[in-house]
């Protein structure tokens, strides 16, 4: 172990998580051209002058849009990561407390029908039936991450429920609620702030899927997956069109995965003590 | 043969080991001897070029005048298991959960001679008979989790005598086991010696061990040796301090406490029944029952001492959990201080009594710091306002400073953490203490150090003891009374001395002729 390559890797992706909420952020109050308007004369622009990343099929600031986009996709992702943990933690506190019960057995079955069903086609399912927007694509895109958090909430937990600290704790008269929410959960968090990250990551992609095939955000706001599906008519003839959202949805993703694996370092204690 | 000469090892420019030179003769068990964190196992890695990143070892690892310090990675990891093979303390976590055991003995033959795997399987069969694994019993195909902790010890020395190397490397090869199964995987290991003529290199920090089985002994402390020579020679004369120190540790008896027993008893047991449902054997079969707890009726009185022994899967832990309200019983009763022990005792009642573990590592939220894991039993009795002071109060009786309170676990050793499982078990003042084996991960001199705080704990706030353990010597300096448990039964009971002197029931026969002994000088 390199205590170098960690912090590197916690730095680099805090970096591009940070760009891309900054960029999300600013696009709040300023950017740098209007996107509600048409300016056929400057379409297609390839990058550099004016437009730093170029302008699209209606000459749209590309800049402006991936900064505009950032907004749709994070809040997206980022909700759907809450609605998954804010749930499917509990869940998995509850199945691992009563390891083996009923209680067990039936969450774990309904995790299991919810991971039987292909989840962007459900997804699509869900939108099509609420009504394309981007709260229902959130919505969808959460009911998919309450198994995954409920999962690896049990698979962190169930290990601990056999430590004597554990013991202890039921000899002091805590019941399985109360000794969930103090040494269970403390010591799966780092487990599930890496599982949120790459689930924050995938919701990203599946809102890019999403909007894609126009099942996210409706026009006029713009959302990367959305630009992706504008530009694949024009890859041949303008490739900076498609290039541009794909990149900030990678370097997004990347930063993510990369700042999971980082915290989880860092918030260990017993980690901590051997890097310092 | 293979020989260290003036070996040292660095570890971020500390030094660990220093300039230590042992001749590991063909047939003939070699000992080295110390505490945890006296280097010897850092050494034996050396030796089989295994040294965690960051150490740096120096000075020769003679085998057939070569250095084996100077060979690149790929030579050495064709000589391991070759030449050289290890086995570990915890048989646990030694083999891969997923392999039978016949393709793990098999493994290295495969590698080193280039056998088939049918070959190699053959080869296997006929290492795991000689480590008392037959056939009948014990097919190739047998998971590591369907075996005891003594029998996946006895796989992982059929692994690393599969190739006969020339040495075998046991680091505390025991030290998890219980006394009857470390009695027997020791007879094998001496057995493997003289029959084979490999040199066996025992590391441990049991005495009694070392003078039943090694010829040579080696004392090691803070990485020098101190005293070697042949065992019966270093024993008899005791020339260096440490040696008598390690010694006159491991002997240690407490000072009689003048324990105030009498007074009615404390904890009353009577025909307690604890069965468990097992899995299906098939489909559709009934889930068979096993009753782990078979009607045991015991007493402990007000301030005594009593010790629980029995080997592992005797079910002294699962009468432990009855008796500290974690589990109901399906027949008989508990009754703490005259009022019913279960699972939904009011906290008052529960507050009596209070329980230390084994496993100081695994006794500790690693996320809290010591005041408020010191003070988590204050659930049962509500927090006062002073319970910092009254941390800080628990913590001196075991000798913590109170600086020890903003910190880590992590940060402490074996011994001061079971320290600090001691304060928080003596924070609400509870009647009667359980310890399940709550000495035996610890070094003798920690150990004897640990034994006397118990002692005069009891002494002074006349608490009772109930001493869980499979190590009657253990129990010895301790208790005034001891109960021998087996499958679920208590089959002897008496005063401690009289039971270890004249023991009657078969089970405690072989209890107390398993306990390795110290050579009476």
């Amino acid at each position: 172990m390199i205590p170098g390559r960690h912090r590197m890797g916690l730095v680099a992706g805090a970096a591009l998580g940070a760009i891309a909420l900054a960029m999300a952020l600013v696009s709040l109050v300023w950017t740098p051209f209007d996107v509600t308007g048409v300016d056929v004369a400057n379409r297609l622009l390839p990058p550099g002058g004016a437009h730093p990343l170029g302008t699209d099929h209606l000459g749209r600031d590309l800049l402006s849009m991936v900064m505009i986009g950032a907004r749709t996709s994070l809040s997206v992702a980022l909700l759907a990561v809450g609605i998954g943990a804010a749930v499917g933690v509990p869940l998995g506190l509850a199945a691992a407390a009563s390891r083996g019960g009923w209680l067990d057995e039936a969450i774990m079955r309904a995790g299991d029908l919810v991971f039987a069903f292909p989840a962007l086609v459900t997804a699509i399912l869900i939108t099509a039936a609420l009504g394309p927007s981007a709260a229902n694509a959130m919505l969808a895109i959460g009911i998919f991450n309450i198994p995954v958090f409920a999962r690896v909430t049990r698979a962190g937990a169930l290990p601990l429920w056999t430590l004597d600290y554990i013991r202890a704790a039921e000899i002091s008269g805590k019941g399985p609620a109360r000794i969930s929410a103090e040494h269970i959960l403390p010591n799966v968090a780092s487990l599930l702030i890496v599982q949120g990250t790459i689930q924050f990551a995938l919701g990203i992609l599946a809102e890019a899927g999403l909007s894609y095939v126009g099942l996210g955000a409706q026009p006029p706001t713009p959302s990367w997956g959305r630009m992706l599906a504008d530009a694949q008519t024009m890859v041949t003839l303008a490739p900076h069109v498609a290039v541009v959202p794909g990149l900030a949805i990678v370097l997004t993703v990347l930063g993510l995965n990369l700042l999971g694996d980082g915290l989880r370092d860092a918030l260990d204690p017993r980690l901590k003590a051997r890097l310092t | 043969m293979i020989a260290l000469k003036d070996l040292s090892i660095t570890i971020a420019s500390r030094q660990v080991v220093c300039g230590v030179s042992l001749p590991l003769e063909p047939g003939k068990v070699t000992a080295l001897v110390g505490e945890s964190g006296s280097g010897k196992s850092m050494t034996a890695l050396a030796a089989i070029g295994l040294l965690p990143e960051g150490a740096r070892a120096s000075g020769r690892v003679d085998l057939d005048g070569q250095n084996l310090l100077d060979l690149p990675e790929r030579a050495m990891d064709a000589l391991r298991g070759r030449r050289m093979g290890m086995i570990f303390q915890e048989p646990m976590t030694a083999l891969n959960p997923l392999m039978t055991i016949g393709d793990q003995v098999a493994e290295g033959l495969r590698r080193h001679r280039g056998l088939g795997r049918a070959q190699a399987l053959v080869r296997a069969r006929e290492r795991l008979d000689r480590v008392g694994l037959p056939a009948a019993r014990f097919p190739l195909g047998l998971y590591p989790h369907q075996l005891s902790g003594g029998q996946r010890q006895r796989v992982a020395i059929a692994m690393a005598i599969a190739d006969a190397p020339d040495l075998l490397i046991a680091d505390e090869p025991t030290t998890a086991l219980d006394v009857t199964t470390q009695a027997q995987i020791l007879d094998l290991l001496r057995g493997l010696v003289r029959d084979e003529g490999m040199a066996l290199w025992l590391i441990t920090h049991d005495l009694a061990v070392v003078s039943g089985v090694a010829d040579h002994v080696a004392v090691m402390q803070q990485g020098r040796i101190v005293e070697a020579g042949a065992t019966a020679q270093v024993f008899r004369t005791q020339a260096h301090p440490y040696t008598r120190a390690l010694f006159a540790a491991a002997r240690h008896v407490p000072a009689p406490s003048g324990g105030t027993a009498g007074g009615g008893p404390l904890l009353r047991v009577e025909g307690a029944v604890r069965e468990y449902r097992l899995p299906r054997p098939a489909l559709f079969a009934r889930r068979p029952v096993l009753r782990a707890v078979d009607g045991v009726s015991l007493d402990v009185g007000i301030g005594e001492s009593v010790g629980l022994v029995g080997e592992s899967g005797c079910g002294k832990s699962t009468l432990a959990r009855a008796i500290l309200g974690l589990d109901a019983l399906q027949g008989g009763a508990i009754r703490l201080d005259g009022a019913g022990v279960g699972p939904r005792m009011p906290k008052a009642q529960r507050a009596q009594v209070q329980a230390v573990f084994q496993d100081p590592f695994a006794s500790f939220d690693p996320r809290w710091r010591v005041d408020r894991l010191v003070a988590e039993p204050f659930h049962l009795t509500g927090r006062p306002a002073d319970w910092r002071d009254r941390v800080a109060e628990a913590l001196a009786e075991v000798e913590i400073g109170a600086e020890a309170m903003s910190r880590h676990i992590h940060e402490f050793s074996g011994g001061q953490r079971q320290r600090i499982a001691i304060a928080r078990a003596l924070i609400i003042r509870p009647r009667l203490i359980l310890l399940d084996e709550a000495v035996s991960a610890l070094d003798v001199q920690v150990r004897a150090r640990i034994l006397d705080l118990l002692a005069r704990l009891r002494r002074q706030h006349g608490l009772a003891w109930l001493f869980i353990s499979h190590d009657l010597s253990v129990v010895r300096a301790i208790t005034d009374r001891v109960l021998v448990m087996d499958a679920g039964r208590i089959v002897e009971e008496g005063p401690t001395g009289r039971i270890l002197s004249h023991p009657l029931h078969p089970v405690t026969r072989r209890l107390v002729a398993a306990a390795p002994i110290l050579p009476q000088l």
